[in-house]
């Protein structure tokens, strides 16, 4: 990972534009849950719907608690498995 | 672990961490409170989050209005760091039928008694509140500039936050398995990490507070309805209120994030419990979203959810306490519009449970109206 350049400009999630600093700054005070995090800071929750951030955050939060990555419960992952426009899914029903 | 309180809380949702802020803030001590996963992992995660004063009974709109205003004072209340995402773009409640024009004249007229800031706009009116309206077959709407959004994840850690710094203590990933109780009053609970013996049970875990009821034999009439839900990728500032249409059963709402939040009721949903998302709703959803607001269109949705509607026989909350029952009281069966009346319900549920006088009457939404017979009916809801 990249925490060797300036911490303020990486950026780990990038949909919802939301930096290691913030993330680390969260993990510090003690949340060190996936689904907190997400709820609270919204990284995962952009258009990839975490798919390149989550993986990152794992890493983090192994790191910060000692844990192994594969102990980090994931969060849910929820339809649509990608991001489909309203009037694509309106297209095929009958509406007034 | 084996341990004594005076109070335990069940329920890590914004009631629960309402209730748990305003006891601990009126001197009450030994508070816990208990949630099975994380804050925010039941109905209050899952919301809508609109908040509106637009209510048809007297009780509501005062329950609503309360709350509205403390929701404007909330950050400094409870001494919060980070923002609420309190948002007062309004809400347009439309009308389709001349029964519901008759209806929303009715609702302003008790709303206008209270102070409430809400009037009928018509439909040339609603277009320019909303430019991007589909005004086809619109008789009219009601309008409330006071009503809007708020962040129920940020809202339910402020509130946590600030009850722990008054000395609750907030256990997470506990489950209670039973309630205990001896001669007609509660003596503790067992959870999966021990027992906690308390003279007070506050029960406030959304639709599994009826599953929790029945271990002590009491039978709260409360049914879990599946609600499904979505959300948007983020646009420019582009709708100010939430758009809802009883008719359609239908809300729609731009959060301050710049996303759209959006939900429908569905009549025919059974009643269980259930948290899967179905493709059905995308379609439906969809469909009538892109008929009433045409340019959404064209934005993408990047998540759909679900989460459960604790009903009661009338969609009314049940509050207070269990005639014959020494130690319980009941905050549950909000029905889909719990999270707006949280700020006002916490301080009302703390005031009862201390045996003061409460500052809005509350016996309206007593457990033994059903029993009597009394239902109270809200005409205003979705
Ligand atoms: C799709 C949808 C849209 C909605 N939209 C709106 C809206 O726009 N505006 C509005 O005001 N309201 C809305 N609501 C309703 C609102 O979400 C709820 O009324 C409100 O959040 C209720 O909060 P609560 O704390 O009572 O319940 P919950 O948030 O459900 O909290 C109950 C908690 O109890 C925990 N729990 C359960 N059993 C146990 C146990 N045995 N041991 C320990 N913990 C336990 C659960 O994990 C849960 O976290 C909506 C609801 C849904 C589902
Ligand atoms: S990078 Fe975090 S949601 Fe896409």
């Amino acid at each position: 990972m990249c925490q060797e350049k300036d911490k303020n400009l990486t950026i780990l999630c990038r949909c919802e534009d939301i930096t290691l600093d913030e993330i680390r700054e969260y993990i510090n005070q003690g949340v060190t849950d996936l689904e907190q995090l997400k709820r609270l800071l919204r990284v995962g929750m952009g258009p990839c719907q975490g798919r390149t951030c989550t993986p990152l955050l794992i890493n983090e939060i192994a790191r910060a608690t000692g844990r192994p990555v594969k102990d980090i419960p994931l969060t849910v992952f929820r339809q649509p498995t990608t991001a489909v426009k309203l009037g694509v899914l309106a297209g095929g029903i009958n509406h007034e | 672990m084996n341990k004594t309180a005076d109070y335990v809380i069940i329920g890590g949702g914004v009631i629960g961490c309402s209730i748990a802020y305003n006891l601990a803030k009126k001197g009450a001590k030994n508070i816990v409170l208990i949630e099975k996963k994380y804050l925010t992992s039941g109905a209050t995660g899952r919301c809508g989050a609109g908040v509106r004063m637009q209510f048809g009974t007297e009780t509501n709109c005062l329950l609503a209005k309360n709350s509205i205003e403390m929701f404007e004072n909330l950050e400094e209340e409870l001494g919060y760091q980070d923002s609420i995402e309190f948002k007062q773009g309004g809400y347009l409640l439309l009308a389709y039928t001349e029964k519901m024009v008759e209806q929303f004249h009715k609702n302003l007229g008790v709303q206008h008694k209270l102070g409430i800031p809400s009037r009928w706009v018509t439909p040339e009116e609603s277009k320019e509140i909303v430019p991007h309206l589909n005004t086809q077959g619109l008789l009219g709407a009601t309008f409330c500039g006071k009503d809007g959004h708020c962040n129920p994840f940020k809202t339910t850690d402020a509130y946590a936050k600030a009850a722990e710094r008054l000395g609750v203590e907030i256990m997470t990933y506990t489950e209670v398995k039973q309630l205990l109780a001896q001669d007609g009053r509660i003596t503790g609970v067992e959870t999966d990490k021990g027992v906690i013996e308390t003279p007070v049970v506050v029960l406030c875990a959304g639709s599994y507070s009826r599953d929790l009821a029945a271990t002590i034999d009491i039978d709260l009439p409360i049914t879990p309805e599946r609600h499904q839900i979505l959300v948007t990728e983020p646009v420019e500032m582009m709708q100010g209120p939430m758009v809802m249409s009883f008719y359609h059963g239908l809300y729609c709402q731009q959060v301050p994030h710049g996303s759209f939040v959006m939900g429908l009721g569905d009549p025919n949903e059974p009643k269980e419990y259930n948290f899967n998302g179905s493709w059905q709703f995308l379609h439906e959803m969809a469909a009538k979203a892109t008929f009433l607001l045409p340019p959404l269109a064209n934005l993408r949705v990047v998540r759909q959810w679900a989460g459960l509607y604790d009903l009661t026989p009338d969609r009314q909350q049940i509050l207070g306490s269990v005639p014959g029952f020494e130690g319980v009281h009941l905050a549950a069966g909000f029905s889909g519009h719990g999270f707006m009346i949280a700020p006002m319900t916490g301080k009302l549920m703390a005031e009862h449970i201390l045996g003061e006088e409460t500052s809005l009457p509350i016996s309206m939404f007593d457990f033994s109206r059903f029993a009597r017979g009394e239902l109270f009916v809200e005409p205003s809801v979705v």
